[in-house]
């Protein structure tokens, strides 16, 4: 596989409707935003790219089939290849890894990886619906089909098994927001406190509408390229390009149906699960035997093996040993507060169990931020600096390639140009993840990106 | 194609569908008014959509059947003995067939939600509480409804509460011909 660079992305400004626009159009802003910060001309950029990946999650919400090729047509990449992908919360990540494997695998020099999601056109309830759509209509749906409704059984397990606590969960919402506050592509700009989150209305016990991402109209493009299709940009517009490279892709998978997952004992979680640093560590191999001890099993529905298997498969790809202390930052799909802290555990950031005390430990907090709490730990690898899905929006299709854009921009050091404000921006990260996650864990996949001098 | 046939000159129009008699629009388009139409808001309208499907179940109707007949069915790998509280006709780890096998009634509550909010087909039904039971002789856990606990007063303690099944009277051939209540 050759060397893979992310050199340049945009994001549309993510809002609760935009009825000014097509999705096609929507998707455009993103694209011409992305080739502009190039310094390169639409033609000039037209001429170099070799490709597509369009995504999108739902035909529901668009009611449009092939909505991938109106949106390669009006971005007039006809008739150079491209193609769909759809893997549902999960949809954008799984782009961004296809059109990594586009030029990695030498089939193409530049390559465009774009998303879109255009959830407004049926009212909230409707929408959940559709959504909904993405568990088994056979025997999941019925009994109550609401995706929110299916995490919240996951919460109250991770509480029952971990003592896991709402106002732990609040914390994520808080932080996530706050950080939003200064990232002017994000839906939601607000500054909650605990008391807020709790306060807010119940949706599915114990999460409320604070912990709960929205539903979003919005579109995210990125550029990727090899080194000689970086040679290629470079000459046409004139300038050195920003090394932000692609170093780890991982994907995992699990039952659809969260009800069906195995409750695996602890020698097949040390044998196929365990990350390396935990493996390597006897404190924490006694740390998950006593875990077993307590009842504890792998990965029942407190947990995501998916998520758990992308880490593994990007750590390994990249040669990285111990995430906490190795990622600079991490964009993580927090759809639901709990899902963030189940995430935590997933990716290694600490042990399976201890993310409710993590969430509120400060460790993936920004530095520079004053969130009204009291954090006893400094930042050592914040968290959704941009806000994340709760703050940002969650336009399925778009949102795991608006992770790669903030994670690009993060990378190069361009946050303050882009966001207008330089509040979000970490001091010379090297190392980024980005976490891209379908419905209940099904699909999940992890991708890590690094600056390059 | 004779000469002496009409054809039709004009498409007949309807009084069906959506009607807008007027739309505001420039009398004279000139430079300036095409220009202005850039700034113009957008139409927007509703736009139904509904079907019936034509749904099988197929291999796992006779889970169906089941519910219908008062019968909780899961399946069992022969070899292994995993056994599914749910209709799955080929096991995960072994990929044979499996054999269907009768379940317990009886069960505990693994997780629980109480729904306040929920897809819009649900929405009149909230709240109502979503369970994962686990069921004696069963490997996975069944998603089920539960009855009989106040979804005001949701508690963890609600977790490992013994349930028995219960069974709709008049099938309707849905996962929901079987809820769960708290056993006496």
């Amino acid at each position: 596989m050759r060397p893979v660079y992310a050199v340049s992305g945009g994001v549309s400004k993510f809002a609760k409707a935009r009825p000014d626009k097509t999705f096609q159009a929507i998707v455009k802003e993103a694209y011409d935003y992305a080739i502009e910060d190039l310094g390169l001309e639409f033609r000039q950029f037209t001429e170099l790219v070799d490709g597509s990946v369009a995504s999108y999650f739902s035909d529901h919400f668009t009611r449009q089939l092939m909505a991938g090729i109106m949106a390669q047509d009006y971005l007039g990449l006809c008739p150079k290849p491209g193609h769909r992908v759809e893997g549902g919360g999960a949809t954008g990540g799984i782009c961004f890894q296809e059109g990594w494997k586009n030029v990695a695998s030498g089939l193409m020099d530049i390559c465009v990886a774009y998303g879109f999601e255009t959830m407004s056109h049926v009212n909230t309830w409707k929408g959940n619906e559709f959504i909904a759509l993405a568990s088994d209509v056979s025997l999941d749906y019925p009994v109550g089909g609401f995706y929110s409704g299916y995490y919240a059984m996951m919460v109250t397990r991770h509480m029952k098994e971990f003592g896991t606590t709402v106002e732990q969960l609040a914390t994520v919402s808080v932080k996530n927001h706050i950080n939003a506050y200064h990232n002017p592509y994000a839906q939601k700009r607000n500054r909650y406190t605990i008391e807020d989150v709790r306060q807010a209305p119940m949706v599915a016990w114990p999460l409320t509408r604070l912990d709960i991402c929205v539903m979003s109209d919005g579109a995210a493009a990125v550029i990727l390229c090899s080194e000689e299709g970086l040679e290629k940009l470079e000459t046409a517009s004139g300038r050195r390009l920003p090394r932000v490279r692609v170093t780890g892709i991982g994907r995992g998978t699990d039952a659809m149906r969260m009800a069906d997952r195995p409750h695996q004992t602890l020698e097949d979680f040390l044998r196929q699960n365990a990350l390396p640093h935990e493996t390597n560590s006897q404190e924490t191999c006694d740390y998950y035997a006593e875990l077993w001890q307590g009842g504890f099993r792998y990965p029942g529905i407190h947990s995501f093996r998916a998520g758990r298997m992308a880490s593994k498969r990007a750590y390994d790809h990249c040669g990285l040993m111990d995430p906490i202390a190795e990622l600079d930052f991490v964009e993580l799909h927090d759809a639901y507060t709990s899902s963030e802290i189940q995430t935590y555990e997933d990716m290694g950031l600490c042990r399976y169990g201890e993310g409710g005390p993590f969430a509120t430990s400060g460790t993936t907090f920004m530095p520079g931020i004053d969130y009204g709490l009291d954090l006893i730990e400094s930042p050592v690898c914040p968290v959704n600096p941009s806000g994340g899905l709760i703050a940002c929006g969650h336009p399925v299709g778009a949102t795991g390639l608006m992770q790669a854009v903030f994670a690009i921009w993060q990378l190069q050091g361009t946050i303050d140009r882009h966001f207008g404000d330089a509040t979000l921006q970490l001091d010379e990260p090297r190392r980024g993840a980005i976490h891209s996650h379908a419905g209940t864990g099904t699909y999940v996949t992890v991708t890590i990106l690094e600056a390059e001098d | 194609m004779t000469d002496s046939k009409k054809l039709p000159g004009k498409i007949e129009e309807t009084d069906d569908g959506q009607i807008l008699f007027s739309v505001p629009f420039p009398e004279e388009l000139s430079p300036e008014a095409l220009q202005a139409l850039k700034g113009m808001r957008p139409i927007i309208i509703k736009q139904p959509y509904a079907i019936d499907y034509i749904h099988s179940y197929g291999q796992d109707s006779p889970f169906f059947a089941g519910l219908a007949g008062g019968t909780l069915l899961g399946c069992r790998d022969l070899e292994t003995g995993y056994t599914y509280a749910n209709p799955r006709s080929h096991d995960m780890y072994t990929g044979e067939p499996t054999d269907w096998v009768q379940l317990p009634e009886e069960g505990r509550i693994h997780a629980f939600t109480v729904c306040h909010f929920g897809s819009e087909e649900f929405l009149p039904q909230t709240p109502f509480v979503l369970i994962l039971v686990e069921l004696e002789g069963a490997d996975t856990l069944l998603l089920s409804r539960l009855v009989g606990v106040d979804p005001d007063e949701a508690s963890l303690d609600w977790i490992g509460m013994p349930v028995k099944a219960r069974f709709l009277r008049n099938s309707k051939f849905k996962p929901t011909d079987v809820y769960f209540a708290p056993s006496e």
